[in-house]
């Protein structure tokens, strides 16, 4: 079948209209570049309360080094996801990539609230705690899920739903992880759900607008 | 051996990747090349989400523009023509999905067709308003640059480079944009009329 002549004038404009473009570097290399901002944050916050008190607490209960641990594997990981998902032609499996880090971070997380309901005692966050917390995670997640979108539209995610719960996931992941360092608690049920419910609102604020957010391409 | 020989004697996926480079930092002919052989593969992805015949064309011209404004994503370490019919089967979900949209408007108006009496000159006018609204609100519907080349070349019948130099557009650009803009018009009026 002889194809049509129509796409020769289309390609003949956008041949008089190309210009060299600067190749988008690849997944890691912009990964590294946000997880620089989490890390000035990091370090901004361990200039402000310091790591002695972090250090105390992680020897007391492992659990919360491991925990943290765990978050901060979870936004590495789901960051990485993310760019790589607005590469087209890569696989969506990479939205896989995240869930070892987040069954380490949730799983210590859950021990943490079991060994406090075995053994109490333990300094329990209360609700005034938990509300303040929130408000960290929400506040150092808002701008690090905008730093990742402004990243990310760069390129052109194909499956935009996907690589906002992606972003979603890495900054409520690198902001808990970054509440470690000036958290003043153990981790108890109230804790893990305001971390539940900080993830929820931004994951699915992200997978709302991420239509409109992540495609300018395609518009 | 020269550059353009050890390109043809490559496998075409890797004879298009490198195409594909050379349009990344600025090769016209390499470019038009590899769009060229793109439509066959385009037409392929599209064929394969199930895309009617007579969409093909949409959908290869559609992914053609997406292709030029995300030409900075593809990465030559990698397969073209995995990156290409990645794009082409998004466009082709698009097109069907837009066909579906289509196709509710026109239950719709049918439906207000056999409910409108146009037998009078008040019923008529009535209709022509209408017309016109759904014309209005279908330019505005477009993408913006889309908009843009209609409200420039069609409404206020500016010359090209007249709407060229009050947009800050290549008059390429703005061509393209018209005549897409035109056949999305099409498409959405034909039958309804």
């Amino acid at each position: 079948m002889a194809e049509p002549r129509l796409p020769e004038s289309l390609i003949q404009s956008l041949g008089a209209q190309l210009t060299p473009v600067r190749r988008l570097p690849p997944p890691w290399l912009r990964t590294a570049g946000w997880l620089l901002a989490v890390a000035a944050l990091a370090l901004a916050l361990l200039w402000h309360y310091g790591a002695e008190h972090m250090i105390r607490r992680w020897i007391a209960e492992p659990d919360i080094a491991v925990a943290g641990i765990g978050a901060v594997i979870t936004a590495v990981c789901a960051a990485w996801a993310a760019f790589t998902l607005g590469v087209p032609g890569r696989s969506a499996r990479w939205a896989w990539l995240p869930l070892p880090g987040l069954l380490m971070w949730v799983g210590a997380s859950g021990l943490g609230c079991l060994r406090d309901a075995v053994l109490p005692g333990a300094e329990v966050a209360g609700v005034h705690q938990s509300v303040d917390c929130l408000v960290f995670i929400i506040g150092l997640s808002v701008p690090l899920s905008l730093l990742l979108i402004v990243l990310v539209r760069r390129a052109c995610p194909l499956r935009p739903v996907l690589a906002a719960v992606m972003i979603g996931l890495a900054s409520a992941a690198a902001s808990a992880a970054l509440l470690e360092i000036c958290h003043g608690f153990a981790v108890a049920a109230t804790d893990l759900l305001t971390h539940a419910v900080a993830v929820a609102i931004v994951v699915l604020a992200n997978a709302a607008m991420g239509g409109r957010l992540l495609q300018p391409a395609l518009r | 051996m020269t550059d353009a020989e050890a390109q043809a004697s490559d496998s075409p996926e890797r004879r298009r990747a490198a195409w594909m480079a050379a349009a990344q930092g600025g090769d016209r002919l390499a470019y038009e090349r590899v769009l060229g052989e793109s439509v066959a593969l385009i037409r392929a992805a599209a064929r394969r989400q199930g895309v009617g015949v007579d969409q093909l064309d949409d959908v290869v011209q559609e992914t053609l523009i997406t292709v030029h404004r995300v030409r900075h994503t593809y990465d030559p370490a990698r397969s073209y023509d995995a990156w290409l019919s990645a794009i082409a089967s998004r466009r082709a979900v698009d097109a069907l999905r837009s066909q579906g949209r289509r196709g509710r408007h026109e239950l719709h108006d049918e439906f207000a067709y056999d409910n409108h009496a146009d037998t009078d000159d008040v019923a008529a006018a009535a209709e022509r308003e209408q017309e016109a609204r759904r014309l209005r609100d279908a330019i505005a519907t477009l993408p913006p640059g889309q908009r843009e080349a209609v409200e420039q070349l069609g409404l206020k019948e500016r010359s090209l480079a007249e709407a060229s130099a009050d947009t800050g557009r290549q008059t390429g650009a703005l061509k393209v944009n018209l005549h897409r803009a035109m056949k999305a018009l099409r498409a959405r009026f034909h039958g309804e009329s």
